[in-house]
């Protein structure tokens, strides 16, 4: 999977980690606490490549920094005019050929190994052959939320993408096709990669490798829009057994109980079978998340809000109250369809 | 008939009125009065492209907060991009462009002067007509005021089907207006410095000023063209059934980021090619030294204006463009490090050596290059496509492109207020207020572009109305929204004390600083002919060999 050239980058990375010791790396110890979204506390290969190139090239720019400055703050202090200045005026130098050669060439050769070393990171993020237990999701960007389908799967499920863990050994790793259904967008979890855009009309990809199990955040990087603020990104990472039960359920049409037919008439029989999916009912637009498996997700909103029986219910009453812009019209229900209906959701599990 | 028998009308100005003075102003073609309008048109958008900057940091200071309406916010981060770039950076570098070059060429006017005159004022209309979208913009939909589509407008927010209304029609008539302007100006300055010098005046005695912003207009003919056309394309697509960026019927988006960026990273160094102009001028003088190897300043600026024309696809490495093309952008941009590299080079060489004065024109200049030297570096990070993965679009490049334009070129710019304002209103500013705005500045400066880089690298993306909590964001933001203080209060400062001044400052002759150029060699304010007489130079600096007939410059170029 890894292929050669980020491999040497992350021995060249960690020994320039071991022998400068420099501020970046006491960044990324701290990083978990510091920050879910820190992007020098790399989780996934690409992400690690990146994190490797940008040590160097903090080391390479921060050396140019402390010469250059210092250097001009020699020159200001050293040649600044004296109170007992003779008011005669400073030797006058009009260049230097040689002095002039000196800070050309020497850039240029800084800039060929910044050069080389960003080229080689480039090809080995950008050019990996696809392994044939990798993981296809198609992620497709709406105003203002996440579509995530996964054509070999059977699964198709909004804003909280699952994948499984790739062991070093035994690599799956997660290909992501990237499209959009409006504007542009752009997919950014900084633990695992840097990010990619989802432009209409521009299929684009990316992949993703974790490491360690857990819940990476991110959000849509590109403005999209009235909310382009709360198209939150959530990634669970899960060992491949907890994996393969997800997508288990995932495949089961919905469960409707007779208990809650008067919410699922209210829904069927207004205008949010127009939007969204229900599997196994006549619910089946395509213009909001699918609800098939609602409950079996944290949040709603695309991570707005947590997915809580109150917030599910104020979000259908006025979804203007969580994500003011969201393109969900309140639906104009009366307390007692909000209740019947919020109750049929409930079931979706 | 004898001189005595003429009774000129309106001889002194109690006997004019307000409205003449008005006519004067409105109907000239004099090249520093012009100069003067496009400067004081610029400080009124930059008061309110800093309100509004002010607004989005109030709303960033804490996590959820609801100072504004996301609507409200998207409009404020469209405003003050566009208001800044467009009607900020590139009139005021247009008002010293005409103010300074005929004086500094020994020339009595630009080449055209009722082409300047048309051209501020297609400027001028086009600020009006950006911000005519808070009134205007509502039409038959009732959708929102001021554009809200972000500077840069990706297609495809800008169509139809996302931008009711007509908000994005004043954004881009408004650019097309003033990018009128700005050719007609660039094309003004690109023949006034190639015919007008005066004699003895060869490109390579011309003072850097001349140089700088003669490539600058170059780079202005050059990209403000294809962004005039894209906007022309747009208006196509949104009225007259085009498709060129309409992804739904087959156009693409894509087409309109290299329309935009190939006008938009040309746009950087127009915008920082006449920051260095100032630099140039202010750095020599204040150290009391030429400046360090002309030549290769000269050349290290067409190299810029040379390589800044194949560097526009770093701001999209993003967009999936393939490993190939992403590599030669790298290489590209990193090519043009070096040239800007020489450049820094050159000021420290100029300085050093030399008897650096504290005076506030200089004391910017030196912050100048400082900042400017870390801004370059935070460039080449971005300009590594991958590292650029992770920071583009993240608050890491609003911190970086605010230290090129705040720490780099507004600092230049404020250097250049303080150096040419005894020239321009022949009245001396107060030094004291000037160090004062200059400490507040630089303070809020750091402040606020200092400590955004660290959200950016923390994962925080920009153009977001809020943010969550428990991201580590949270102290960052009210640290950067502190520093926004300090800045308006330096604001404060500096407009209070060019008014002060201009009213109460006390005379400042001809030459105050002791200058080399000829701008110094007549009088201030400079008369409406410029000088008595064409001098004719023999150097670069006319006015050295002037002052030093002993030991002249050209004994020595």
């Amino acid at each position: 999977m890894r292929s050669r050239g980020s491999t040497n980058w992350r021995v060249v990375g960690s020994q320039i980690f071991v022998c400068v010791c420099c501020s970046a790396a006491a960044f990324a110890d701290l990083a978990p606490p510091l920050s879910p979204t820190n992007i020098f506390a790399p989780a996934s290969t690409p992400a690690k490549s990146i994190f490797g190139l940008s040590l160097f090239v903090l080391v390479v720019t921060g050396a140019i920094f402390l010469v250059v400055f210092t250097l001009l703050l020699y020159s200001v202090v050293k040649f600044r005019k004296r109170k007992n200045d003779d008011g005669l005026e400073p030797p006058q130098v009009y260049g230097s050929n040689q002095v002039e050669l000196a800070w050309t060439v020497i850039p240029v050769l800084i800039v060929v190994a910044l050069f080389m070393a960003t080229a080689r990171v480039i090809a080995s993020v950008q050019k990996t052959a696809r392994l044939d237990n990798a993981i296809e999701v198609i992620a497709i960007g709406h105003q203002f939320w996440w579509e995530y389908r996964y054509p070999a799967l059977g699964v198709v499920t909004a804003n909280e993408l699952h994948v499984p863990i790739s062991d070093e050994n035994q690599p799956t790793p997660t290909f992501i096709e990237l499209l959009s259904a409006d504007t542009d967008h752009s997919f950014w979890i900084p633990r695992l990669a840097g990010k990619t855009d989802l432009i209409p009309n521009h299929p684009n990809s990316m992949w993703i490798d974790p490491h360690e199990a857990g819940v990476y955040l991110g959000q849509c990087a590109q403005y999209c829009g009235t909310q382009h603020a709360k198209m939150l990104l959530r990634v669970y990472v899960q060992p491949r057994a907890d994996f393969d039960r997800w997508i288990q359920e995932q495949r089961q049409p919905a469960i409707v109980g007779s208990a809650v037919s008067h919410g699922q008439r209210v829904f069927e029989t207004t205008a949010c079978i127009n939007c969204h999916t229900v599997a196994g009912t006549v619910a089946n637009g395509r213009f909001g998340p699918d609800l098939t498996h609602l409950m079996s997700r944290d949040t709603i909103a695309a991570g707005a809000a947590k997915n809580t029986p109150e917030n599910l219910r104020q979000w259908i009453l006025n979804p203007d109250a969580i994500k003011p812009g969201s393109l969900m019209p309140a639906m104009q229900l009366s307390d007692e369809e909000l209740d019947v209906l919020t109750a049929y959701l409930e079931t979706l599990r | 008939m004898s001189t005595e028998s003429i009774a000129w009308p309106s001889a002194t100005a109690e006997s004019r009125s307000f409205v003449d003075h008005l006519h004067d102003w409105v109907a000239t073609v004099d090249h520093k009065r012009l100069g003067i309008l496009y400067i004081a048109c610029a400080l009124v958008f930059l008061v309110i492209g800093g309100i509004e900057a002010t607004v989005i940091r109030i709303q960033l200071i804490r996590p959820h907060n609801d100072f504004v309406s996301p609507q409200v916010f998207n409009r404020m981060f469209t405003m003050h991009g566009t208001t800044m770039i467009f009607f900020v950076v590139m009139p005021i570098q247009f008002g010293f462009a005409n103010y300074l070059i005929p004086l500094m060429i020994g020339a009595r006017d630009m080449a055209f002067p009722r082409l300047n005159a048309f051209s501020f004022w297609m400027t001028a209309f086009g600020g009006l007509l950006l911000y005519f979208s808070l009134v205007g913009a509502n039409g038959l939909y009732g959708a929102g005021n001021a554009p809200d589509v972000g500077w840069f407008a990706y297609a495809p927010l800008t169509s139809q089907t996302f931008s009711l209304g007509h908000s994005t029609d004043f954004w881009t008539l408004s650019l097309l207006v003033s990018g009128f302007g700005s050719i007609g100006t660039a094309i003004n300055i690109v023949a006034t410095v190639l015919c007008m010098r005066c004699p003895g005046m060869t490109l390579a005695k011309m003072p850097l000023f001349a140089w700088l912003n003669l490539v600058m207009a170059g780079l202005v003919i050059l990209a403000v063209s294809p962004l005039t056309a894209a906007q022309i394309m747009l208006l196509v697509d949104r009225y007259l059934g085009g498709h060129f960026f309409d992804t739904q019927a087959g156009g693409s988006a894509v087409i309109w980021m290299h329309f935009f960026w190939i006008f938009g990273h040309p746009e950087v160094y127009v915008l920082v090619l006449p920051a260095f102009a100032f630099a140039s001028e202010i750095i020599p003088v204040f150290s009391r030294k030429p400046i360090f190897g002309y030549p290769v300043m000269v050349g290290a600026t067409v190299a810029i204006g040379f390589i800044s024309m194949s560097v526009w696809a770093h701001h999209m490495f993003t967009v999936g463009m393939g490993s190939a093309a992403n590599t030669f952008f790298v290489l590209s941009t990193m090519a043009i490090a070096v040239p800007t590299g020489i450049k820094i080079f050159n000021w420290l060489a100029t300085m050093w050596g030399g008897k650096i004065e504290f005076k506030t024109p200089m004391l910017f200049c030196i912050a100048f290059l400082f900042q400017f030297l870390v801004a370059g570096l935070t460039g080449v990070m971005l300009g590594c496509a991958p590292f650029n993965w992770q920071l583009g679009n993240s608050y890491f490049v609003v911190a970086h492109f605010h230290y090129v334009i705040v720490g780099g070129i507004l600092f230049t710019l404020f250097g250049a207020f303080y150096y040419w304002f005894p020239k321009m209103s022949g009245k001396m500013y107060s030094e004291t207020l000037g160090k004062l705005h200059f400490w507040l500045f630089l303070i809020g400066f750091h402040l606020t572009f200092d400590f955004m880089h660290i959200p950016g690298l923390l994962g925080m993306p920009r153009r977001i109305y809020t943010y969550e909590p428990g991201r580590g964001w949270d102290i960052w933001n009210l640290i950067v929204t502190i520093g926004v203080f300090f800045q308006a209060a330096g604001i404060l400062v500096f407009l209070g004390n060019l008014l002060w001044s201009y009213y109460c400052g006390k005379a400042a002759g001809n030459d105050p600083w002791d200058a080399w150029t000829l701008e110094w060699a007549t009088s201030s304010p400079a008369p409406a002919y410029n000088f008595p007489v064409i001098p004719t130079v023999k150097s670069r600096r006319p006015l050295w060999d002037l002052k030093h007939p002993d030991d002249p410059d050209w004994k020595y170029e």
